[in-house]
């Protein structure tokens, strides 16, 4: 057995980890990463299941990450690379289609061919989203303060917070509060008419989420993605070069020239906990690794119900974890092509769409309609997705003149009625593809190799519970102050010396590199 | 891909440099020729034809179309004549401006609004509980400007309409060219001018450009584009959304936007006429006090010229118009900023438009300003002046 001894051990190299570790290692930190998996990135990974071909197993754009987290951690310097994703194509069965492109008037033509009045209210409606995305974007690099508690601490933050709402207009403050609490169908319906702005608007409120876009709280969803930006161009989405994998692998060489070590192959079985504190972490061959603080970048259920011996849990904090909710809707499909897909819907000319991002979102009836049948543990018939050509994008994706096809695909359940199967991901799989050839016809023909990553598949390779790609839903209950537990948001856990820096704590999912920094912020007050 | 105006096959056959630009969602000329120099010139001596057709307009009629038009405008409608136009801007609830434009009085229960951005959504939206129609037509009419001390000759040429009679801001329905055509006495240089009024489809919108083309040979008149209008609208005090004012919906944060009063335009609010939109906040800034006005500013030009002199140049005055925001200063402060400014050739004045606070805006005060001199920046002297710089007795006169 060997015996090795850190200042910190991260658990999992998520991108979160990896932001975390390299954190702690400039500030003078002795950290040490352990990833069960051969390869950092966690779901932040390209990988070439089939040959020439570089898959986006599960991630695949960023637009939330910190611009403090690339700025600080010299991301740039270390190989990251995006590129602004600059139109939405969402065509339509009837051979008719929405665009979004990055030009004001092109957006509005196309928006005014389908209403004149949706064409107008978008401009505000754009407005008015970057409006409160702008006001509320500074929570998102803040410790979650428990309102009830009178400490010095909490009530600085719970002070910060009133500080940043009261940025907001009167009238913008009224809208934040309907929105959060509003489903994303309620919310769009105040503002448009026409069923497919609505359709791939929405899914912005929906995407990653258990919920249709006439859930409440899928508004709430919607302003989250609101809350990204690229370069100061907010809402931006950018496909980085090599994938999401590229940044995993930017944000370790960032942490490894701070000195952290890297052990992939390495899966932790046990935190390792002695008078209450965590004290280092057993792997699954036995080896143990000592150290003052243990970070887990796996979610929440994961880390408490699984590495963590119950015993040492507050009754309430481990009630509250159980509870979390983290049913998957999320699949994640690619496809290595021979040519280009043939949507029917796109006019000459304007193939330059196929660069964007693709939506089969015609309506949110549309979208509700997948939600429902997934909600009773089956699939959606008619599946939402969100599509990419990253080939498109950047021609190292894919061998040349081949193309590799990503597809973001809901609903269907994490909790499958009979579970998840091998011939039951080929039978979705199926319907995934049979639903976009009636798009783009030719599809079938071009297909050299598919490959489907179930929220079972999702929990099995990358071990994130149910797959739920955000740790735990995004849903009002259990965000901010709230997330992943009342008295535990703060990046601390009932356990000394152990700290959560993964997406189950605030801000949550995607690719945002603030619960790794925030949590890194959190151990540096209890560690300095 | 830009849109194009009913008259493009014609104004694309006289663009002599490829400088377009981006209006509205259209292609605009910003000058035919090489530069705009001729073009403002015959604007200001002869006569200019302007495409002016992606101005949004929105035909409202009905019952209720007076009192929803008086909700939404801060001028007061029911003083507008059939056959008459106003210009108003209107404003939100908290007296921002959100757009600025006209409204013809087309017949009983008929009016037409002309605005620089689509308000459709707005329009829509005031008009709730109302007996009212709002259509928008700003591709069924095109528009076509024709300014300039001769325009009326020209026109008369084409028509029998009683022109020398026509008001300022009246109009009155003729025929050009087998053309039904409203002309209006209406424009945005500050000039003697008329907007023409036509059905945009095409054979008829050309055969009306080809008509008036025609007559003004006679007339010295040249097609025009956006940097003359520009020069010649500074000149006149006439502000420009997105330029000389950020429209109330666009504004991120509330210091962004302007008050009608702010921009000079309490003119064109009527206190008296009853509830409008936007009238309760403006009352209570009336009540507070502005704190900023829109000014004319006229820079110190002689020694501007005496500053490049001193390095051995000529002096450089902008010909064309800018539209930049450079800071005001007064007593070691900031004051101001402008928004617009040129050389007016005709006044032979370094012209300014400038938002300043009222402390330093009275006609006179002197504010400075960092311009550039060749690669040296070096401060000059603004003096307010009163608005409008240009204002010939030929606008409003009759024949």
């Amino acid at each position: 057995m060997n015996n090795h001894r850190y200042d910190a051990i991260v658990i999992g190299a998520g991108h979160n980890g990896l932001v975390n570790a390299a954190y702690l290692a400039k500030a003078g930190k002795r950290v040490l990463v352990l990833e069960r998996r051969h390869t950092v990135g966690g779901a932040t990974v390209t990988e070439e299941i089939y040959p020439g071909f570089k898959y986006l197993i599960a991630s695949y754009l960023i637009s939330l990450l910190r611009p403090e987290v690339i700025q600080e951690l010299e991301l740039a310097r270390h190989g990251l690379e995006i590129m602004p994703l600059e139109s939405t194509y969402v065509p339509l069965l009837d051979g008719n289609y929405l665009a979004d492109w990055p030009d004001h008037d092109a957006t509005k033509h196309e928006i005014g061919r389908h209403s004149k009045r949706d064409a107008e209210a978008y401009d505000e409606y754009s407005r008015t989203m970057r409006r409160l995305a702008l006001a509320l974007r500074p929570l998102l690099s803040m410790i979650p303060p428990d309102p009830t508690s009178v400490s010095p601490n909490d009530l600085a933050t719970m002070a910060k917070v009133s500080g940043v709402l009261s940025q907001l207009r009167q009238d913008d403050f009224y809208l934040l509060a309907r929105l959060m609490t509003m489903s994303a169908a309620d919310f769009l319906d105040e503002w448009f008419e026409s069923p497919v702005l609505k359709g791939t608007k929405s899914t912005s409120g929906i995407i990653g989420t258990f919920m249709g876009p006439r859930s409440p709280g899928s508004g709430y969803v919607l302003l989250h993605h609101y809350l990204g930006e690229l370069d100061g161009v907010f809402r931006a989405w950018g496909f980085a070069r090599g994938g999401t994998g590229a940044l995993s692998q930017a944000i370790a060489s960032a942490a490894r020239e701070a000195g952290v070590e890297i052990q992939v192959n390495a899966p932790v079985a046990q935190v390792i906990v002695k008078n209450g504190a965590a004290a280092g972490v057993a792997l699954e061959n036995g080896d143990e690794y000592l150290a003052d603080i243990v970070v887990s970048n796996a979610d929440a259920k994961r880390t408490f119900l699984k590495l963590v011996e119950t015993q040492h849990l507050p009754d309430e904090f481990l009630h509250d974890v159980q509870r979390l909710r983290s049913s998957s809707p999320a699949c994640k499909v690619n496809l290595a092509l021979d040519g280009l897909p043939e949507f029917t819907s796109l006019p000459k000319g304007k193939e330059a769409l196929l660069r964007g991002s693709i939506e089969i979102a015609p309506s949110i009836d549309y979208l509700e309609r997948a939600y429902d049948d997934a909600k009773y543990g089956g699939w959606a018939r008619k599946p939402f997705m969100d599509a990419l050509i990253p080939s498109l994008i950047d021609p190292g994706m894919a061998p040349p003149g081949k193309h590799v096809m990503s597809l973001f695909v809901q609903y269907a359940s994490s909790d499958l009625a009979g579970g998840w199967d091998e011939q039951k991901k080929t039978q979705f799989l199926d319907v995934v593809i049979d639903t976009l050839a009636e798009y783009a016809p030719n599809l079938k023909d071009i297909i050299l190799h598919k490959h489907i990553m179930t929220p079972w598949d999702i929990e099995n390779i990358i071990a994130i519970t149910s797959g739920h790609i955000f740790h735990g839903e995004l849903a009002l209950q259990q965000l901010f102050f709230l997330r992943p537990s009342p008295q535990w948001s703060n990046y601390r856990t009932p356990i000394r010396n152990m700290y959560m820096c993964g997406s189950s704590t605030h801000p949550g999912g995607c690719i945002t590199g603030a619960p790794g920094r925030n949590a890194a912020v959190a151990i540096l007050e209890d560690h300095p | 891909m830009l849109k194009r105006t009913p008259f493009h096959a014609r104004t694309a056959a006289l663009m002599q440099a490829d400088q377009w630009r981006r209006w509205a969602g259209y292609t605009a000329a910003s000058a035919y020729e090489m530069t705009h120099d001729r073009e403002y010139l015959a604007l200001r001596n002869a006569c200019v034809l302007i495409d002016v057709s992606p101005l949004c307009k929105y035909q409202i009629t009905g019952a209720d179309g007076l009192r929803f038009l008086n909700r939404l405008v801060t001028r007061d409608v029911s003083k507008c004549p059939i056959g008459g136009m106003l210009y108003t801007p209107w404003c939100n609830s908290r007296g921002q401006v959100i757009d600025d434009g006209t409204i013809a009085h087309l017949g009983e229960q008929s009016y037409r609004l002309t605005s620089a951005e689509p308000n459709l959504r707005w329009l829509q939206d005031n008009a709730i509980g109302m007996q009212v129609q709002i259509e928008e037509v700003s591709e069924q009419i095109a528009t076509l400007a024709l300014q300039g001390p001769r325009s009326r000759e020209l026109l008369m040429t084409l028509t029998d309409a009683p022109l020398a009679d026509l008001k300022y801001y009246r109009f009155i329905n003729t025929v050009i060219a087998d053309t039904p055509v409203m002309i209006s006495r209406t424009g945005y240089t500050g000039d003697l001018g008329y907007e023409l009024w036509l059905d945009a489809g095409s054979a008829s919108a050309e055969r009306v450009w080809d008509a008036l083309i025609a007559a003004g040979r006679s007339f010295a008149l040249q097609a025009a584009g956006i940097w003359a209008l520009d020069v010649a609208r500074i000149e006149a005090g006439l502000i420009m959304l997105d330029v000389d004012y950020t429209p109330a919906n666009k504004a991120m944060i509330d210091t962004q936007a302007s008050t009608p009063l702010e921009l000079g335009l309490e003119w064109a609010v009527s206190w008296n006429k009853g509830s409008f939109v936007g009238r309760k906040a403006l009352l209570e800034e009336k009540r507070r006090g502005l704190t900023t006005m829109l000014v004319g500013l006229e820079l110190d030009h002689v020694e501007f010229a005496r500053q490049h002199h001193a390095l051995g140049l000529p002096v450089a005055y902008p010909f064309l118009a800018w539209r930049s925001v450079i800071p005001l200063h007064a007593d070691g402060a900031q004051v101001g900023y402008t928004t617009s400014g040129v050389w007016s050739p005709t006044l032979k004045k370094y012209i300014i438009l400038a938002h300043l606070q009222p402390g330093h805006a009275a006609p006179g005060s002197v504010v400075t300003i960092d311009l550039d001199v060749d690669r040296f920046r070096r401060p000059f002297e603004a003096k307010v002046a009163k608005l409008p710089f240009f204002n010939p007795a030929r606008k409003k006169e009759l024949l």
